[in-house]
């Protein structure tokens, strides 16, 4: 078994789902923040090709590709409402948009 | 007739709700009170159809149960609404419903004008279905039931003028009175109810009694249960301790005072002391307090009727006593005897109420007799019946009340003592002489009142007939109670008939001693003479006297003045209960335990979610992220079970 | 053999910190700039897992189009830099990497727990045939069809709603 056995893939994964979730949690700028949640589908990405590879179905690579729509079609969706939040509000902070306090 | 007996508790219940829902719609006081008194008389015309038939049974079939429906049914509880046709609850149906029609009649005329005239054959109709309940049921609970309705229709029509002042307080008040008292009776009989249930596992008649029958070594718990019964008889039958109620139920009209008062709900302890004979005659000792009380009783309330200027009250302390009469004689065994005064009873003391209320009624509601005399030109019907009953009652040779007076106070020589028996003849010196002084300050000597204001009246007709009609029973209703001295061997129709049901008792409580004839007859003549002596001393000192009667009250004046304050019960019991109890309730129960403890529960309940949410609620911040970092939180417990189940 | 090793040393290492550069620089763009190279990192990895045509999508679509997205709505907004990104909020920042780091452990203990090493054996043959563009072609139009056509209909909605959203009004 001369190939890098699966864990050290899904290790990495595992990495940057976890840098995404900090960097999601602590960041103020609501684009960076989106940034941190593009990296975190990146990760689910490497783990689905990961096993797709390993197992030798197709399947898991199909799935990536519906998850790239997504995450295109979200990221366009999501700037297009900081775009408009923004020119209400004129500001990019996370902190400063919180209409939804009790 | 026997199957149909239910109908003669289902018809005055009929009348209870059409005059109750549809008598003021009806308006018509002759069509109101039809209703009334017809579905009395029905019940009484079913009662003796009843009683005939019985009668034609042979002794060992003349117990029989109508069952109607099963009320409930829990685990070994088994109470259903049925009904006990036997030679006790017959007699006992016949006079609630005989005497009840008759004042039913009566008070067509003298409620006449009234504006509460429905309200009033409404709840007296009530009164008749709880009492033939009370009287016909074949369990405990039925009793209890029409015990408890006897004592609701009391309080609603004792409180019938309820917008009236009475003495120093109001109508109100005295019904509060009654029912208070009542229920503090109450409560001893539902603890006995409970002891007989738990003793017995039923609270069948014929299950519990024929379980005591058998039942040996068992003393204490006997005790306990006739205890227990007897203190709710003393509520509901006006004893020591818990008499206080009567007098004040006064207050009520006075056919109420002849129904209830006098004739049938306050001899509902006696009937119960009957029915429950074979544990009261399981428990001696408390069949001894139950004579010593009722004899108490009786010397005590014929004392203070003595001295009482009111005609009404008079006549409530003398109930008091003629009911520790009943009392005493089912204390030493008597209890056919008992039953026998309960009927007597019945017709001369409604009669007397009935009377003092024709008086009443044609005096403009005065009550006071000193404000009467030589009233018996112008009521010569009320007059002549008056007096009968007082005759009876004083126990003049050959009326009814002499027949029953006279066994009570045999049997209380025979089986009970020398000591019992003279207090009961004293007793009966005392009756004697407060009804004459009430018959001759009331119908005799000078009128002391003024013509302007009073035009006394002979009473109509409805009024004047029930009143013959139970002079007629007064004088001829002992005679089928004829003592075997006079009558001969099982001679007493009355006492035989009722013999079946108190076999039981009186074999437990085997009084043996043969006492002859001739003691009888020397003692009955003894008090006889007693108390015609103090019928006629009575009568010559209130009619042509009142000096002598004066003069005594003077030299007595400490004395008297107990009498004539009741010996300030009322006033001892509001200084050492009631007060005690008010001011308790009001500084602890009411500051303490109900505003601070419960109170502070539930508030406190309601604090501490308040708060709880108010913690909570600062997750709301609106914030996304703080959202994110609780999901991440959720993900991260998740993954901590998911590890731990691998 | 020992370049597949080297290659995904160094590969995974420009991944890994790319990663943690990008979230904590201060400076928005410096962030994306990192991210694309994530990305590209992330698609030599697909390459080594004979995944080519998810690698070459990956180069398009990712770092091609989104990222530059991202950068052109930087340039619009203009925003500043974001200092000292840990002053406010300490506690609750925080407890966010304490979590984050939990979940790295625990899914890393859940990995080498569950060793799939055993159980799953790379078939070369099969995972090249997996990644080949005819496979995944064939797949998404027998298979997985209808989900393909949906999400046309996603990309459809999720223009006019950008366009909806960011557009100025015409007066």
């Amino acid at each position: 078994m001369n190939t890098i056995p699966i864990e050290y893939y899904l290790l990495i994964s595992a990495f940057m789902f976890s840098v995404g979730v900090t960097g999601v949690l602590i960041r103020r700028n609501a684009i960076v923040v989106f940034m941190c949640i593009e990296l975190m589908l990146n990760s689910a990405n490497l783990a689905l090709v990961t096993f797709s590879s390993f197992l030798g179905d197709p399947a898991g690579q199909v799935f990536v590709f519906f998850v790239m729509t997504v995450a295109a079609a979200e990221a366009a969706v999501g700037l297009a409402i900081i775009i408009a939040i923004f020119r209400n509000k004129l500001t990019v902070n996370i902190d400063e948009i919180n209409i939804f306090k009790w | 007739m026997i199957e149909l007996i239910y109908l003669t508790i289902l018809l005055p219940l009929l009348g209870f709700v059409i005059n109750g829902f549809f008598g003021k719609k009806i308006g018509n006081e002759k069509v109101i009170g039809l209703i009334g008194s017809s579905t009395v008389g029905i019940s009484f015309v079913i009662s003796l159809l009843a009683l005939i038939e019985t009668i034609n049974l042979p002794v060992e079939q003349r117990t029989n149960v109508v069952e109607l429906f099963t009320w409930m049914s829990v685990g070994s509880l088994n109470i259903s609404f049925s009904y006990l046709v036997d030679q006790l609850s017959l007699v006992m149906a016949l006079i609630v419903t005989g005497v009840g029609f008759l004042i039913h009649v009566y008070s067509i005329g003298y409620m006449h004008g009234d504006k509460g005239f429905y309200r009033f054959f409404a709840y007296m109709n009530l009164f008749i279905f709880a009492m033939m309940n009370l009287v016909l049921g074949d369990n405990f609970v039925v009793l209890f039931l029409g015990w408890e309705g006897v004592g609701l229709c009391s309080y609603l029509l004792i409180g019938y003028y309820y917008d009236q002042k009475f003495e120093k307080g109001t109508v109100a008040q005295a019904a509060k009175k009654a029912f208070i008292v009542n229920r503090i009776g109450d409560f001893g009989f539902l603890l006995g109810m409970f002891l007989i249930f738990e003793t017995f596992n039923s609270l069948n008649f014929l299950e519990v009694f024929s379980q005591a029958k058998h039942l040996t070594g068992a003393e204490t718990t006997f005790g306990f249960i006739a205890l227990f019964l007897f203190i709710g008889a003393t509520g509901k039958s006006a004893q020591i301790p818990l008499f206080v109620w009567l007098p004040d139920a006064m207050a009520g009209p006075t056919p109420v005072s002849a129904l209830i008062h006098a004739a049938t709900m306050v001899t509902a302890g006696v009937y119960m002391v009957a029915r429950a004979s074979i544990i009261f005659a399981s428990a001696p000792v408390i069949l001894a307090v139950v004579a010593v009380i009722g004899l108490f009783t009786a010397v005590f309330a014929a004392t203070i009727g003595l001295v009482q200027t009111d005609i009404k009250k008079v006549l409530a302390y003398s109930t008091v006593s003629q009911l520790g009469y009943m009392f005493l004689a089912a204390g030493v065994g008597a209890f056919s005897a008992a039953i026998f005064h309960v009927m007597t009873h019945a017709f001369f003391k409604a009669l007397l109420f009935l009377g003092a209320g024709s008086v009443i009624h044609s005096m403009h509601h005065q009550q006071d007799i000193m404000h009467y005399g030589g009233l018996k030109k112008y009521m010569p019907v009320t007059f002549l019946t008056f007096i009968i009953a007082a005759f009876a009652i004083s126990g003049f040779p050959g009326l009814s009340g002499f027949f029953s007076k006279d066994e009570i106070l045999w049997f209380s020589y025979a089986n009970g003592n020398f000591v019992y028996w003279l207090l009961g003849a004293l007793t009966a010196v005392l009756t004697a002489f407060y009804m004459f002084r009430l018959v001759s300050l009331t119908f005799f000597g000078e009128e002391r009142f003024s013509h302007e204001k009073y035009h006394p009246h002979e009473s109509p007709k409805v009024m004047t007939v029930p009143l013959i009609i139970l002079a007629v029973l007064s004088v001829i209703g002992g005679w089928i109670g004829i003592p075997e001295v006079f009558s001969g061997e099982h001679g007493n129709v009355f006492h035989n008939w009722l013999a079946p049901i108190f076999l039981d008792a009186e074999l437990k409580l085997a009084y043996y001693g043969a006492h002859s004839h001739t003691e009888e007859l020397i003692l009955m003549a003894i008090s006889v003479s007693a108390a015609l002596l103090s019928m006629y001393g009575a009568f010559k000192i209130y009619t042509q006297r009142r000096e002598i009667a004066e003069k005594f009250a003077l030299k007595f004046k400490k004395a008297y003045k107990v009498l004539l304050n009741k010996y300030y019960v009322d006033e001892l019991y509001e200084a050492a209960v009631i007060q005690p109890i008010q001011k308790s309730s009001e500084k602890f129960l009411w500051k303490i335990a109900d505003n601070k403890l419960i109170d502070g529960v539930v508030n406190g309940t309601a604090v501490v979610i308040t708060s709880f949410s108010s913690v909570i609620k600062k997750m709301q911040t609106g914030v996304a992220q703080f959202y994110a970092l609780i999901m991440m939180a959720g993900i991260a417990a998740i993954l901590f079970w998911i590890i731990l189940s691998l | 053999m020992i370049l597949e090793y080297i290659l995904f040393a160094i590969l995974g290492s420009v991944a890994v910190i790319s990663s943690i550069a990008m979230v904590t620089r201060p400076s928005p763009v410096m962030s994306a700039i990192f991210l694309v190279l994530n990305f590209f990192a992330l698609a030599g990895l697909y390459l080594l897992l004979n995944a080519q045509f998810i690698a070459v999508v990956q180069v398009i679509v990712y770092a091609g189009a989104i990222m530059v997205l991202f950068l052109f709505v930087l340039m619009l907004l203009n925003t500043d830099s974001e200092h000292a990104i840990l002053k406010e909020k300490r506690n609750l920042k925080f407890i966010g990497i304490f979590i984050a780091v939990l979940v790295f452990v625990q899914i890393g203990y859940i990995v080498f727990y569950s060793a799939p090493s055993d159980s799953v054996t790379k078939e070369i043959a099969e995972s090249i045939n997996a990644g080949k563009i005819e496979t995944i072609g064939t797949e998404l139009y027998t298979t997985y069809v209808l989900p393909f056509l949906a999400s046309g209909f996603l990309l459809l909605a999720a223009t006019i709603g950008a366009i909806v959203l960011a557009m100025k009004k015409f007066e």
